[in-house]
């Protein structure tokens, strides 16, 4: 059967959903096998990626991944690819990984696609373009196919009948142009503990309605209250409320989370366009004509001031 | 000012108080106000459907290649592969205070995928002398953020990318590279390929003055040909991707909408119950 290869995305010895969501993909398209690029990681992983379909693990164990920016994954990929000579190569679509996916189709001579939002058996990928507001059919016309899915659009599923996963290693000398980009710091902000908002499963935004930077904490308290990912609306990044980083919309981070709840977003296309594929839509907003009620399964048409505090005092009195 | 160093696009080399030479990448995109469609005849972009603009982050980048060549001295070229309506965006960025500009047209590039269009940025490239490139680090149309990796690749330069923002001092360049829970400081050696993220500075609006010196600045129009490239290798035929079919997405399912009458947050926890989602 043929090899479908799927980098893995990994926090410490924790596999990601996002590669769960891949693996799940790549069983419809051939005999999955993990990538997992840095050291000493490949034995502790190797259990949930067996559970999930995954034959093979290819190990990179090179400490330089995190030295040097995207292009040593790719470079890595592309030796990974040549020994294994894959059906396909999936990645999931964050704004790194879609970078190594770049790099790694001009090595291959590849075609690539993004954003998938899923991945037919023939190879084909399903997209949504234009703000969700077209659907497409895409698939790759040269070459082995790369393609970044956009996490949360599989439902990941164990393997039928899971095997265990042979771990082979492979080594892999960086050239010199993949050492172009030193990563001299990592500087993390305040985010408490939260999860990444690409790839959350919850996300909790808030909007110009919430007034203050200081208010924001309203949002941030029901986001904790759900283990949920904090975002917002472009007019809250431009009033610098909060950093840019958390901008949900056609400009900033794209979402796709199994629940997002928009407090006092009134859900100009422009945030539309970064968040129409979550699964299901919660609004609160004190404007009843606010076109993200078009898009809510529940919508809350009042003060978000009183309705958001009494939700994350009631799911915080459910988990009790 | 500037030390000797080894690149590929040396403009900069030897030459004691040499200027920068800048390059801005732009795309121009149909309007994200409008109603995007494809075009039924080919699954491309209708680019007669919507008026086309800038792309957003494109404005951001022009502006960094500004704010570059005032604190640095040099000159910014705007470089565009695009159908020749694009002169229209190429005029506004040349009113902002771009220097002149390199329009790739030719009909043969309709339908190019990311790849052929970072080929042909290369081959553009070639015949500029250029320390740094500056992009956007994505089109609001396509929204793949793929470009300015794959030119990195192709050129061999070091990829200094998502930046909000850009230090350059000499031949070194360092960036803030946001990443999911703040930014990475990145560093590497002109020349180099850079893309920016919107934020990262104001982008400045064409002066009276600006529109009418844009009126006389240079913009030099290249074909495939031009370039020395294989038409065969570009334009929809030869695109490494192929939208297969598409259609308009079916509206959301209206939801239930309700008026707080002092129970809407316990109302949502209900609702998210009943969909197991807490």
């Amino acid at each position: 059967m043929a090899t479908v290869l799927v980098l893995v995305d990994a926090a410490g010895d924790v596999v990601k959903k996002t590669t769960l969501e891949l693996l799940t993909a790549a069983r419809s398209l051939g005999e999955p096998a993990a990538v997992v690029l840095g050291p000493g990681q490949a034995a502790a992983l190797s259990a949930v990626l067996a559970e999930y379909g995954a034959a093979t693990i290819y190990a990179v164990a090179g400490a330089e991944f995190d030295q040097y920016l995207v292009a040593p994954k790719a470079e890595a990929l592309a030796a990974v690819a040549a020994q294994a000579t894959p059906a396909a190569v999936l990645v999931s679509s964050t704004p790194e990984n879609k970078e190594i996916a770049a790099r790694l189709a001009i090595k291959l001579g590849s075609g690539v696609l993004t954003d998938a939002v899923a991945v037919n058996a023939n190879g084909s990928v399903e997209q949504s373009i234009f703000g969700g507001s077209i659907t497409v059919t895409s698939k790759v016309r040269t070459g082995v196919p790369v393609i970044a899915v956009r996490p949360n659009s599989i439902t990941p599923e164990p393997a039928a009948t899971p095997g265990t996963a042979e771990v082979v290693e492979v080594d892999v000398p960086l050239s010199d142009a993949a050492k172009a980009a030193t990563v001299v710091e990592h500087v993390g902000e305040d985010k408490g503990a939260r999860p990444a908002l690409s790839d959350a499963s919850i996300v909790v935004s808030g909007g110009r309605g919430i007034g203050t930077a200081e208010n924001f904490r309203i949002i941030e308290q029901l986001a904790d209250t759900l283990g949920a990912a904090v975002g917002a609306s472009r007019a809250v990044v431009d009033a610098g409320w909060v950093p840019h980083q958390m901008q949900v919309g056609q400009t900033g981070v794209t979402v796709s989370p199994q629940l997002y709840i928009a407090v006092g977003i009134s859900g100009a296309i422009q945030h539309r366009a970064g968040m129409q594929t979550s699964k299901t839509i919660i609004a609160i907003n004190k404007d009843p004509e606010a076109p993200i009620f078009e898009l809510a399964d529940y919508g809350v048409v009042g003060d978000l001031f009183t309705v958001a505090p009494q939700l994350t005092d009631e799911l915080a009195k459910r988990k009790e | 000012m500037l030390a000797a160093f080894t690149g590929r696009f040396p403009s900069l080399v030897g030459r004691a108080g040499a200027l920068m030479n800048i390059v801005v990448l732009m795309k121009q995109v149909p309007d994200t106000e409008g109603a995007r469609t494809l075009d039924p005849a080919d699954n491309t972009v209708d680019r007669g459907a919507v008026d086309p603009v800038i792309n957003y982050i494109d404005e951001f980048a022009i502006e960094e290649g500004l704010l570059l060549r005032e604190a640095h001295d040099g000159d910014v070229t705007l470089l565009t592969v695009g159908p020749e309506r694009a002169t229209e965006s190429i005029r506004k960025a040349l009113s902002m205070g771009v220097d002149k500009a390199v329009h790739v047209s030719d009909p043969v590039l309709h339908g190019s995928d990311a790849i052929q269009t970072t080929k042909v940025l290369a081959a553009a490239l070639g015949t500029l002398e250029w320390d740094v490139v500056v992009a956007g680090s994505e089109a609001t149309d396509s929204r793949m953020s793929v470009v300015p990796a794959m030119l990195a690749e192709v050129l061999e330069v070091p990829q200094l990318s998502q930046a909000r923002k850009v230090t350059v001092d000499g031949d070194s360049v360092s960036i803030e590279r946001l990443s999911s829970d703040g930014y990475d400081v990145v560093r590497g050696r002109l020349p180099a390929v850079i893309s920016v993220v919107e934020k990262i500075n104001e982008p400045r609006y064409p002066s009276f003055k600006g529109i009418m010196a844009a009126k006389s600045k240079p913009v030099k129009t290249l074909t495939v040909a031009d370039l020395d490239l294989d038409a065969e290798e570009f334009g929809l035929a030869a695109a490494s991707t192929e939208v297969v079919e598409f259609a308009v997405a079916p509206p959301r399912q209206a939801g239930q909408v309700v008026v707080d009458e002092g129970d809407g947050g316990v109302k949502i926890a209900e609702f998210l119950a009943s969909r197991k989602l807490v």
